[in-house]
């Protein structure tokens, strides 16, 4: 495997890692305005209290090894995107704040202004990123020089939106999931409700973007015909999305949750197939979309970047999973709370 | 003065980056802290270190908290604002900021949920070696940034490739890159300015409790044993800054006379400047007060050689002096102030007094934000030195920009931060006011728990410790005892 390989490799794996965690994150703030008392609203809040934080370092690292790895696609899309990204990074921290300013007062109107401002950080910063996912794919108006030439009104198109609006579901989902590992009781039978309504809800966007992507991205299919074992992961990406329903009906939340995992670590993979070798696509001419050879860092780099990273997964990989293991459990209202 | 969109970039990165430097020193610091006060938890059984090592920990989830919010901004800025730079740097870039991703963020914030929310799940032995990864993990960051920042005042083990508006530095020597000539004495001075801060902060808070008479077993402990470090490291600063200036005779020369508003060479010895107003276009200092040879013997070791002024560097090429200058002089001032202040507690702790004397006291309390000054502006005279270059000799800062991103666009990010970190400041002092009004919870009496298992202890500690963010006590579902206000 070339190296250049190797880290588009490594990328799609951070990314996949942070959408799988920060996304059941994003989807319990995506939920939220769904629960009735304020009791629930702090469960919501209290299941990721010890774990959003760390979920958030993978996009650290993720855009991190993006600078290191692509600086070129690092700089144009990142300054391309630089309006729809100065809003996810307002909603980012308007979401962290949020968490932390509710539970300072009991007052009614003061906690339900936050409770929005949670919601509200949640559902744009997904919304967001799906949108970006969207233009990638599509393309955006790259020239000769690698730089973006467009504005930011190129970037709102109809199938990047729909991309955000499928994030949006697969993170309500993916976090009403996760929520009926966290709780008991009453909540826990009515988020047993939210799982079907969100399972619904994602079912018919999932449907939706595949059809558009065929229709709209036609670079999308090439690598298909290369390598047909691609699809492998088609199918197992349709076996994963169909175990969930089935995981609900039987009341296996932990089976359900591990497929929705796993139905998200499938759509990011197709999401690479999708690009490869390009990282973005251009808009303007194929010749110009910036791959995995002309945004990339030099061999040297990559090669030194390797070894880092080959000697340091592994302990991330133990720790998040010592971490999980630690906070495993329903969540308990207590001193440690929100 | 039109608004474009390079005084507008500067203006946003100097904005984000001093508000997010506010928090990673006191991280860094109260971190060192929090590892000895387990250590000696561990090894004594003293619950009062234990009481200590809990209440610090609290106020540092807040911080650090706060230091990861404003650090996602700085990653993504370098791509949205300067994209240009980005481009030159990222090759050589690279390998840093894969080490700090994999070696530092992660070993951080996956402890420090251990840390901060697994008092009653996990061991005091798993939480000391959870709190050591946190300590370690502040440490390893720092080492990266400041060696990648480093870079770019002293580059080394690269090489140029490519033309005109693509030519960027692809890595040659990733040890030379790492070692760069001024790495190491960056390192130093960095996290000199980091223990200093939280000796302060500790010293603060401390004194604070001590006036209010207050929780005086846990403020005495505490204050003697952050003295230690605030002096010891207010000295280092002084020793390894010296040390520092003479290096950058070689490695800057330009900065280090713009530090000094050193304009002309001359023949003899070289004045130093202990305060006045530089004057670029006059080339000399107004209402200055120099002392004859100082600055050629702190550079050379005499008082006659000349040191290189301004007038050897074109024009155009001269950092910002007055800029350069204050926040140096001021740094510089600082610095001896905290000698001052250390030494006059010495003085009382050795009569025996300093615990009664209590103008002392109050002058600790308000003196908090002094090393955070400190610290800022000992970053500002680095980056103002710098100038006109983002990369020394090689890039200017007005090349770094991005090429599609507007002046309008710079404009409403740069409201958009102001709004948002306001708000995200008035919640950290809030919150740190709470945690400081609520003090360390009590320290339960020995002979209650004597005969019990120590687990027991710390699980019953923990479930009265209060970790969370918020005050506890404040809902009727949580079974803690109200905060004694």
């Amino acid at each position: 495997m070339d190296l250049n390989l190797l880290w588009f490799v490594l990328l799609g794996i951070l990314l996949a890692g942070y959408a799988i965690l920060d996304g059941f994150d994003l989807g319990v703030g995506i939920l939220h305005p769904f629960t009735k008392t304020d009791q629930e609203r702090r469960i919501l809040m209290n299941s990721i209290g010890p774990l959003w934080d760390g979920n958030e370092v993978w996009l650290v690292t993720f855009g991190g090894a993006m600078f290191a790895a692509f600086p070129e696609v690092y700089a144009t899309v990142f300054s391309g995107f630089y309006t729809p990204f100065m809003l996810l990074l307002f909603a980012l921290i308007f979401r962290a704040v949020s968490m932390e300013f509710r539970s300072k007062r009991q007052n009614p109107a003061w906690r339900q202004t936050w409770d929005w401002a949670f919601f509200g950080g949640s559902t744009l910063a997904t919304f967001l990123f799906g949108v970006a996912v969207g233009n990638a794919l599509q393309g955006m108006p790259i020239g000769a020089d690698k730089e973006f030439t467009g504005t930011t009104l190129d970037l709102v198109r109809p199938y990047p939106v729909l991309v955000g609006l499928f994030a949006v579901a697969t993170f309500a989902m993916h976090g009403s999931l996760y929520l009926s590992l966290k709780t008991e009781g009453e909540l826990h039978k009515r988020i047993h409700g939210w799982n079907w309504r969100t399972f619904g809800f994602f079912l018919v966007l999932f449907l939706f973007t595949t059809v558009f992507t065929l229709v709209q991205v036609p670079l999308a299919t090439r690598n298909f015909d290369q390598h047909p074992w691609v699809w492998l992961v088609v199918v197992l990406n349709i076996l994963a999305v169909s175990n969930i329903p089935r995981a609900i009906y039987r009341a296996r939340p932990l089976h359900a949750f591990i497929s929705s995992c796993a139905a998200i670590a499938a759509l990011t993979f197709l999401f690479g197939v999708a690009l490869f070798p390009d990282l973005v696509h251009s808009s303007l001419s194929p010749d110009w979309s910036l791959n995995v050879y002309n945004g990339a860092s030099s061999q040297k780099t990559l090669a030194i970047m390797r070894n880092i990273a080959f000697l340091g997964m592994p302990f991330v990989l133990a720790y998040t999973c010592v971490i999980l293991w630690v906070f495993r459990g329903k969540v308990k209202i207590g001193h440690f709370s929100y | 003065m039109e608004l474009d969109v390079l005084i507008l970039s500067r203006l946003q990165f100097a904005l984000t980056i001093m508000f997010h430097y506010l928090f990673p020193p006191l991280t860094i610091g109260l971190g060192g802290l929090m590892v000895s006060l387990e250590a000696m938890y561990l090894r004594t059984r003293n619950p009062h270190y234990e009481q200590a090592a809990k209440f610090w920990t609290r106020i540092f989830a807040v911080n650090f908290a706060m230091g990861v919010s404003t650090g996602i901004v700085m990653e993504f800025q370098f791509g949205t604002n300067w994209a240009t730079y980005s481009r030159f740097v990222g090759d050589v870039f690279g390998s840093a900021l894969a080490a700090e991703g994999i070696f530092a963020f992660f070993l951080e914030s996956g402890f420090l949920a251990v840390v901060v929310f697994g008092w009653d799940k996990v061991s005091p032995r798993v939480h000391f070696f959870a709190t050591c990864m946190v300590a370690l993990g502040a440490i390893f960051s720092s080492v990266w940034i400041v060696v990648a920042n480093s870079w770019q005042q002293t580059p080394a083990g690269f090489h140029l490739v490519g033309e005109g508006t693509n030519v960027r530095a692809e890595i040659t020597d990733f040890w030379a890159m790492v070692f760069n000539p001024s790495s190491v004495d960056r390192l130093l001075h960095t996290l000199i300015g980091c223990y200093i801060l939280a000796a302060f902060f500790v010293m603060s808070i401390s004194a604070y409790y001590l006036l209010r008479g207050k929780h005086l077993e846990f403020a005495k402990r505490s204050f003697s044993q952050a003295l230690i470090m605030g002096s010891v490291m207010s000295l280092a600063a002084l020793i390894q800054g010296d040390v520092q200036a003479r290096n950058l005779k070689k490695t800057q020369p330009a900065k280090l006379a713009a530090m000094e508003a050193h304009f002309e060479t001359g023949t003899g010895g070289t004045p130093l400047y202990a305060f006045g107003i530089p004057d670029e276009e006059k080339r000399s200092v107004r209402f200055g007060l120099a002392i004859p040879g100082m600055l050629s013997f702190l550079i050379h070791g005499n008082t006659q050689e000349p040191v290189m002024g301004l007038d050897r560097f074109p024009r155009d090429d001269w950092p910002p002096v007055n800029l350069t200058f204050q926040s140096f002089h001021l740094m510089v001032g600082l610095g001896f102030f905290f000698i001052a202040i250390t030494l006059a507690a010495w003085f009382y702790l050795w009569r025996g007094k300093l615990f009664e004397t209590r103008w002392l006291l109050w002058i600790f309390v308000v003196s908090i934000p002094l090393p955070y000054a400190a610290n800022q502006l000992g970053w500002a005279t680095a980056e103002f030195g710098r100038q006109p270059w983002v990369v020394y000799g090689m890039l200017r800062t007005s090349d770094g920009l991005s090429k599609s991103v507007t002046a309008g666009q710079t404009l409403a990010s740069i409201i958009m931060f102001g709004i948002i970190y306001a708000l995200l400041f008035a919640v950290f002092l809030y919150v740190l006011n709470d945690k400081i009004q609520h003090g360390p919870e009590p320290v339960t009496p020995p002979e209650k728990t004597k005969g019990q298992d120590l687990a027991d202890v710390a699980g019953q500690r923990a479930g009265t410790g209060g970790y969370s963010l918020t005050m506890p006590g404040e809902s009727p579902h949580n079974p803690g005892p109200t905060p004694s206000k």
